[in-house]
């Protein structure tokens, strides 16, 4: 196992490398000269100069990357233009709402995910199995920024039983109603991902011989469904799983925008209205260094549910 | 596909064969489905001219935010331009830019495919290139590069093509990986055949049927994306119609015009929904392994 996490971790490497090259190299392609935001407009040349050789404007890009990486490395991701505060104060801020947002959507996405796929599961082609099919079919094809334009429409503005925007932090029960719209609007789309794997993975697993045998000492169905049959049916669903906590912590960008929630999504929406590259490049980075944590404990746990991968 | 069918009993196989007809009338009812949707969408892109009642940027305020009627039939927005008319228009930037993304990412998706699965020492590299890529969420990169770019129809293509390419690559990698091994491709280096030769006459093909699939699915993504990043203002700059950007003019107005947010969102799932079903079924057809795991 240990050996496992070593070569797992070592394989991350390369890939933080890349990742920083990649934030590193976008901000340098977007028209402009940096040293530009940080004088007034009609600065003289000289001024403009000595800004540029403050900023390390002046040296060679590979001598730029090296540097800057090491100063990302140490924890420091720079100055956001707007915000006139460390890239990472002003990223710290927004990220307690996107995680909250993401860990009720998950809840949400897993509660109603599974269930759906190990019952239409149970009986593939049956009536379960027909509806589920259509919520999954809706659930990956509906854009959710406009699943949430309706669930305001339908419970904030016509029913007004939620609020309709915003992150209400008066007391914990507003701001949970704040997320609760935002969460289903999210996790729907998931619910509907997981669903679709746990289905797949649970006829999988149930083919096998296994189960057969199980099925034919006369074990109850409930136990070979839960003891024989979800347990080796679990790994690709961890995986999805896995996969969706990426996507939720990251990709609710959009979403973010449609309830007004003061997250990580609508912080680079902003940035990127105002050009604050610092901001754009800090979250990127960021947010990808988040990615690589949740796949990195996304393998281990695999490991950990299916012992043979540990000796692959 | 063709070992595991040497494998198959003679009960197997007549019971497999039965299997195969049930599958195809399935499928033909969902590839047609799927595909009658898709094609709707690309009549209503190329036909929008004489399909759209109003021209989509005459703006007429005293004509603003009235209801679906007889002559507005999906109601008018905040500057009294016509919805249906601007819906119809905007049908034209989703199907440009996702078949634009489409033909992009899957050129050099399987460019990058090919020669990291047929060139081992290429391989680590670029997948792990790939890897990092893939590291950010898709939506995400693409608005960091709209930043870096600038907005535009232009800059969305490229900045989704570039989220796109690593899993058209990971695709085409995994099937190249598997067919390099085959016999045929073996006898094909022993009678002497180029790299080349051997890559397009005997490895690209095979490749085709994932292809195909994964471009009905990028096809569907790169919609729902173009809309998301019109919606927050990082896609079609307006006054040009986009589903995203209908979506957000009609953000301000969910209190009094629930057609600005209702209808652009129908034709945007009926596109994708189409998409997939059509991409389902297609997966089936061209892979009978994945029939149960559908």
């Amino acid at each position: 196992m240990i050996s496992y996490l070593i070569r797992r971790l070592l394989g991350t490497i390369p890939i933080v490398l890349i990742v920083g090259a990649i934030a590193f190299f976008l901000v340098q392609l977007s028209p402009g000269d940096p040293a530009m935001f940080y004088v007034s407009a009609d600065a003289p040349p000289s001024e403009i100069e000595r800004v540029r050789e403050r900023l390390g404007l002046d040296q060679p890009i590979a001598t730029r990357f090296v540097y800057w990486f090491g100063q990302v490395l140490q924890g420091d991701l720079g100055v956001s233009f707007h915000q006139n505060r460390p890239v990472l104060e002003g990223f710290l801020a927004a990220l307690p709402v996107t995680l909250w947002l993401a860990f009720f959507s998950l809840v949400i996405a897993i509660a109603i995910g599974i269930p759906v796929g190990l019952f239409s599961a149970l009986r593939p082609n049956g009536m379960v199995d027909k509806f589920a099919t259509v919520f999954v079919f809706v659930g990956v094809s509906m854009p959710n920024f406009w699943l949430g334009m309706l669930l305001v429409l339908m419970f904030a503005v016509t029913l007004g039983w939620m609020p309709a925007q915003g992150f209400n932090t008066a007391n914990p029960w507003e701001a949970f109603r704040s997320l609760v719209l935002p969460a289903i609007t999210l996790g729907y789309s998931q619910a509907a991902l997981i669903a679709r794997m746990t289905r797949a993975s649970m006829l999988e697993v149930m083919r096998q011989d296994y189960v057969q045998t199980a099925r034919a000492k006369g074990l109850r169905v409930p136990v070979v469904l839960g003891k024989h049959a979800f347990g080796n049916a679990l790994n690709p669903i961890v995986t999805i799983i896995g996969l969706a906590v990426g996507s939720l912590a990251a990709g609710s960008a959009v979403v973010e925008v449609v309830f007004n929630l003061p997250g990580i999504g609508r912080l680079v929406v902003d940035s990127v209205m105002r050009r604050d590259y610092p901001m754009i490049q800090g979250i990127l980075l960021l947010t990808a260094g988040m990615i690589i944590v949740v796949n990195l404990i996304t393998d281990l746990l695999y490991a950990v549910l299916d012992p043979r991968i540990r000796y692959d | 596909m063709q070992n595991g069918e040497a494998n198959v009993s003679a009960t197997a196989q007549t019971s497999k064969r039965v299997s195969l007809l049930n599958r195809l009338y399935g499928l033909n009812g969902r590839i047609l489905f799927g595909g009658a949707l898709v094609l709707f969408i690309v009549i209503l892109a190329i036909a929008a001219p004489l399909l759209a009642t109003h021209d989509p940027l005459r703006v007429r305020m005293s004509d603003r935010l009235l209801p679906p009627s007889f002559d507005n039939w999906l109601g008018t927005d905040n500057n009294g331009r016509d919805v249906y008319s601007r819906i119809v228009y905007g049908a034209r930037i989703s199907v440009l830019v996702g078949s634009a993304v489409v033909i992009l990412s899957t050129f050099f998706g399987t460019l990058i495919g090919l020669i990291a699965g047929y060139y081992r020492r290429m391989d680590g590299p670029m997948m792990r290139f790939m890897d990092a890529v893939m590291t950010f969420p898709s939506i995400l990169l693409a608005i960091a590069i709209i930043a870096a770019l600038g907005a535009s129809a232009q800059n969305v293509i490229i900045a989704l093509t570039v989220s796109f390419v690593p899993h058209t690559a990971r695709v085409v990698r995994g099937k190249v990986l598997s067919v390099r091994e085959e016999t045929y491709v073996e006898s094909a280096r022993a009678i002497g055949l180029g790299d080349t030769r051997i890559i397009l006459r005997y490895i690209l093909p095979n490749t085709l049927a994932p292809l195909m699939v994964q471009a009905t699915f990028i096809l569907a993504l790169a919609i729902i994306a173009e809309a998301g990043l019109s919606y927050i203002g990082a896609g079609t700059p307006p006054p040009t119609p986009s589903w995203g950007n209908i979506l957000a003019d009609g953000r301000a107005f969910l209190n009094n015009a629930w057609w600005m947010t209702t209808f652009p969102g129908i034709f945007i799932m009926i596109s994708v929904l189409g998409l997939n079903i059509l991409g389902d079924g297609l997966r089936d057809l061209l892979d009978p392994r994945m029939e149960n795991n559908r």
